[in-house]
This record gives structure tokens, sequence and C-alpha cells, in this order.
């Protein structure tokens, strides 16, 4: 579920709010709130639409667990999936060296 | 137009006309708008989420049913045809191989950055969800077509002879919409129960509900027992990384398979034992049949998979964890909306259909569609529906007429028969659904007198819902997602009672074989009052090959 925004990251673009296909989160004066965890599916599209990796879903999907900002920092996983993806500053990028081809040869 | 501003609350609401309307952002519908606006309509596309993320291809990476055109196309569908418990229709499996191949080819044209093969050549039968779906949606608006993120559809409109528009909610806005049309394609996909899958939470049924409330027949609804597995806990419904998978205990051992070798391959054959191992106790799992070579792919061309592990501390290819199945419905199962014409018509005058919403029965018959299949079955029908749409609203151009006299036709979770009881929630309704068709148990394998007694569970729990069940302001649409999953499941289980036989993800413990009576669809009417007849015999493949 989604569990972190960092108010660091945030540029307040409020491209989360728009992009989440649950509406989990809610626009403010500041940085968007999780107003509603619990819809989450976690996805994690809006890890990779967030144009300064200022959130963090963790992978649990069932409940929330206890993880701070602190501790996303410190393992690097702001951004990880944008990064493997070939994601950058929330746009599109990497599929062309999907190497996906070679599983599914594999796979038979 | 994707609209930004925000409006105070209970401001007017937003009335639009179109000539085609489709309900529903993901693949399907994406394709659906791009047909439609092609043709020269004017379309308006509403999706509960957004345009782009919606829906279960976006957070995936799903193969291609890619058959290109030349003189081994028709043995290729011979033999996917061998492989659908023999409710496919070989017909259909051609026209869509085809317009797929089309299809992608356009992607080409366009630009979509596919990969490439060693030799150079473009790999078309991959398509990575969040690129295509963020490329399909400035397609879409590339072409004109209005946009309604954040608007989930509540109920169709008709005028008494055909469906004239949709009406719904701005979740965010908490403002109603109504979208009169010519004619309406449902692209809601299909519904997983809730069930917390990637992509798939949302999908609740809305579709079948509102083409029900039309007077649309649906097909196949029994066919939900398609589960996949996924790391406990996790979303992760991705079965791909689980063909190099052994299965072991909590303390380490090895499970042995009904032939005295050790449990592997997530995929295969022996999931029904991974499925039984795992009623008994819990079931673990380690990626250890893959080579490094292979590990490798998997974690760069599907790192999608490999997010939990990373974020869980472990190497999947090292060590154990634990695994569960999550239950598919009828994303990945076949059911849904009974198609009559070859353009994707439903049997409702004005009301198409595309996706998962669609019954696949032609397609994939009793197995799975998930993946490959699908994925081609949601830019072909898709299109298909998109053109079958525009061609209607041309041919009733009464769009001035109609307005007068269209009614909404919602009714279960929105306008009940009694009084509204607020202590009855639609999570309330929704864990008593899944409590009759989520467990292994129940679903998985099938048995006479368990499907007898849930719904008996669930014809009581309707009751309820009939009369009972709706929501306030913007959460509305909850009470009409979960009317939409109990019907779904009463569908799902009246559909199951009925076919007295095994076949494809249909296992049942009191019938163990097929029956040659039972190689036809089960189609399903009514919602109150569910009514279940066999179609006409599904025609056997071999006229394929004249």
């Amino acid at each position: 579920m989604i569990e972190v925004i960092s108010e660091s990251r945030c540029i307040e673009c409020d491209i989360c709010v728009k992009v989440c296909p649950a509406n989990v989160f809610d626009k403010t004066g500041g940085a968007p709130v999780i107003a509603r965890q619990d819809d989450c599916q976690t996805c994690f599209l809006c890890e990779i639409y967030c144009p300064t990796d200022a959130l963090y879903v963790a992978q649990y999907a069932d409940g929330p667990v206890a993880i701070t900002e602190a501790q996303v920092e410190e393992r690097d996983l702001f951004g990880s999936y944008s990064r493997a993806l070939g994601w950058k500053r929330g746009k599109p990028g990497g599929t062309q060296l999907d190497p996906t081809h070679r599983i599914r040869v594999a796979q038979v | 137009m994707s609209s930004n501003q925000t409006d105070p609350s209970g401001s007017d609401p937003l009335r639009l006309q179109a000539d085609v309307l489709v309900i529903g952002g993901g693949p399907s519908g994406a394709w659906a708008a791009l047909a439609a606006a092609e043709n020269g309509a004017k379309v308006v596309l509403a999706d509960k989420g957004y345009l782009g993320t919606s829906g279960a291809t976006a957070p995936s990476n799903t193969g291609t049913w890619c058959v290109a055109p030349g003189e081994d196309r028709a043995q290729m569908v011979e033999r996917r045809w061998q492989r659908t418990a023999g409710l496919a229709d070989p017909r259909w499996m051609l026209r869509c191989v085809d317009r797929a191949y089309e299809n992608l080819l356009k992607l080409v044209e366009w630009g979509y950055p596919f990969p490439s093969e060693d030799d150079g050549k473009l790999y078309i039968a991959n398509l990575r969800g969040p690129d295509y779906m963020a490329f399909m949606r400035r397609r879409v608006l590339l072409a004109g077509v209005t946009v309604l993120d954040q608007h989930p559809a509540l109920e169709l409109l008709s005028n008494g002879e055909t469906v004239t528009g949709a009406a719904g909610l701005d979740r965010q806005r908490n403002r109603d919409w109504r979208v009169d049309a010519g004619a309406v394609v449902l692209a809601t996909g299909g519904c997983a129960f809730h069930e917390r899958i990637l992509g798939a939470t949302g999908l609740t049924g809305d579709g079948y509900l509102m083409a029900a409330e039309a007077g649309a027949t649906l097909s196949g609804m029994e066919f939900t027992g398609k589960y996949t597995l996924a790391p406990h806990g996790s979303s992760l419904n991705k079965g791909l990384p689980f063909r190099w998978a052994t299965f072991y205990r909590e303390d380490g051992t090895e499970i042995i398979n009904s032939d005295g070798e050790p449990l592997r391959n997530g995929i295969g054959e022996r999931e029904k034992e991974i499925a039984r191992a795992m009623i008994e106790a819990p079931v673990y799992a380690r990626l250890d049949q893959a080579e490094p070579a292979l590990q490798d792919w998997l974690r760069q061309g599907q790192p999608n998979c490999f997010v939990p592990y990373s974020r869980m501390g472990i190497d999947p290819f090292k060590d154990l964890f634990r695994v569960t199945f999550k239950a598919e419905g009828t994303v990945r199962g076949t059911g849904g909306i009974r198609l009559a014409t070859s353009d994707c018509g439903t049997d409702v005058p004005g009301l198409y259909v595309a996706g998962d919403a669609a019954s696949r029965e032609n397609m994939t018959g009793a197995m799975s569609g998930g993946g490959a299949v699908n994925s081609s079955w949601a830019i072909a029908s898709g299109w298909w529906s998109g053109q079958g749409a525009s061609h209607f609203a041309k041919r009733h151009e009464t769009r001035s007429a109609f307005r007068s006299v269209s009614r909404p036709l919602g009714e279960a979770g929105l306008r009940p028969a009694g009084t509204i009881k607020p202590g009855l929630t639609a999570k309330d309704v929704i864990a008593a659904v899944q409590a009759e068709v989520l467990p292994l148990e129940k679903n998985y394998f099938r048995d006479g007198n368990r499907l007898e007694a849930s719904r008996q569970k669930l014809d009581t729990l309707w009751s309820d819902v009939r009369h009972h069940l709706a929501g306030a302001g913007v959460d509305r649409y909850r009470a009409r997602e979960a009317a939409a999953i109990a019907a779904t499941g009463r569908w799902s289980l009246n559909a199951s009672l009925a076919r007295q036989e095994s076949r494809g993800m249909h296992r049942r413990a009191d019938f163990q074989t097929s029956d040659p009576a039972f190689a036809r669809p089960i189609l399903i009417n009514g919602i109150d009052h569910i009514r279940v007849e066999a179609a006409e015999p599904v025609k056997h493949g071999k006229e394929l090959a004249s």
C-alpha cells in the first residue's frame, strides 16, 4: 500500500492525485495527503508518475505497514521502481530495452 | 480534455452529448475510443480512475497473441483452439489475431517504442503496461476524444428501445455527470471480486450489472476459477516467474507431486496440486529452476514482479518465501457479457462491449485467456466495438429527440427497493461475497452441495442489497460496486451449478469429467430472478481447415 509522501521531495504538482486509479490521494494547500489508504491496490504506478520520486508504496497489499520516510531513504527505495523500468521524472522510458521476448522463448 | 479545475462540491451536473460514450479506460476502452473517433464520431471516454493507469494491463507487462499473416496462421489458431476445452469459436479467433496484428502495426507506425530482437526486427508480441497505456492515452487525446478521469459510471440510460447514454459521478468533485450518446461501449473490465491484485481491485463487474439492467445476456459466468500465484500478502498476481519455482513447506522440505517428484512449475499442469497443498498448509516457493541468464532477463524484463521481493529484502532465486493463490474472477477467467453481433454488439440495441467486460469464451473457451489472448482480444474487440458503436450512432441520429425520453436504469445499490439501512455497508457486502467465491476449497475445487450452500447465502445477501443498500454523496459508487460484485457472485454460482461437468477452470468434484452435452455456453439473464439456459452447441473447429 501507499505508505509515504515525502514532503521534502514533493513539489506539490498533484499528479498523483490525478493519476491514481483508486483515487487514494487528496489535494491540500501543500503536499497531497493519503486520504483513502485502504483503497490502494498496490499497483506502484503513482511512484513512476511522480516527477520527483516522492512516493513510496510498500509491497504489502493487505494492510498498512510501519515504515518511515527515513527508512525508505536509507534503503534507497525512493524511485527504485522507476529506475528499474527506465522511467525518468514521471515520464515513460526504457520499454525499448525490455528483454521479455527472451523469457517468452525460455518459457516454452 | 482532461479538466483539472476544482469546482465547489455539489455544483451543477456535467452534461455532455456524444455520438459514442466509452465507459472504461483500459486498453479495450482506449482502442474503442480511437476506432470511433477515426470513424468521425464525437467520443467521450469516462473512466472510474485514470486513462493510463486504470485496469489490469497498466501495472503489468503483457504478451500479445501475435500471429502474422502467413501460411501457418490457420494452424496456429487450430493449435490454440485445441487448448480451449472445446468452447472457443475458431472464426472469432482468426479474425481476432488478424485485427490485433493490424493494430499492433498501427502502434509501430505511431512510434510506440517496441524492443528489438537480435536481428534488429521489432518485437511486437509484448506490451509493457505503464508505457503502453501512457502511449494510448496520448493517442486518444490526440484523436480529439473528451476524457473524463475519476468519473465512475453508475448506470445506463435508455429510451426504451436503445441505450442512450450513461450517468455517473465525478468522484473528486462530488458532481453528477450525464452523457447522452448515440451508442455506448462498455469497456469496464471483468470482476475480480475486489481481491487485492495488481490493477484489478477496481474491476468490480460494474459493466455486467449495467448491461444486465438494460436486458443484456451474460455468458460463461461459471468460468471464474482462475487463480494465480503471488508472494503472500502482495498484490502481485503474475505467474510467469513461478514457471521456474520449486514448492516447499515452511520447514524447507520439498512438496512431492503425484509422481513422487518435487513439485515444480507454478503455471503448468501441476497447479491443481499446489492448490491442494495450500489448502492443507502454507506453501513456500523458491525460483531455483532459473539459470543465471534467465534471472537477469526476469529482473530486467519483469521489474514489476521483483518490486515486492526487493522491498521485502529477499532474493527469490535463493530464499524461500510464502506464496498464495490470488483469485482473478472473470479478469483472467472468461465470463462476461454475451456478444450478439460480429461488431461486439450485445442483445441490447446501442450497447457494445469490449475487452474483459465481454465473454471471452469465443477466444479461450473454458481456459484462461490471461495475458496474451486477453491482450489481443482487448485490442480487437475494442476496435470492433468502437466501429460498431459509431456506425450505430450514425444510423440512429436522434440525439435531440431522445434526451426527453431517456430514463436511468440503475437499481441495486443505487435505488434500493426498500428503506436504506445505513448499517449495511459496501465493505460488509463485499466481504460476504468474497467468503463464498474466493476460497480455494469452494471456488477452485467445486462441489454441487457447497455451491448450493453458497448460492443460498448470496440469495439472502442479495435480498438485503436489493432492498436496503445505497451510498451517499461520493460513496454512491462504492455501494454500486458492492452490488455489482454481489450480482456477479450470484451469476457465477448459478452458472457453476448448471454446468454439471468439469471443463477447463470449472472443476466439479461431483462431476469430474467433461460431458459432450455441455460443449456449449451457459447463458444467464436477469438480476433478481436469475434465468439459466444452455446455448447452441459450439461448432467444432474442423471447419477451420476448409
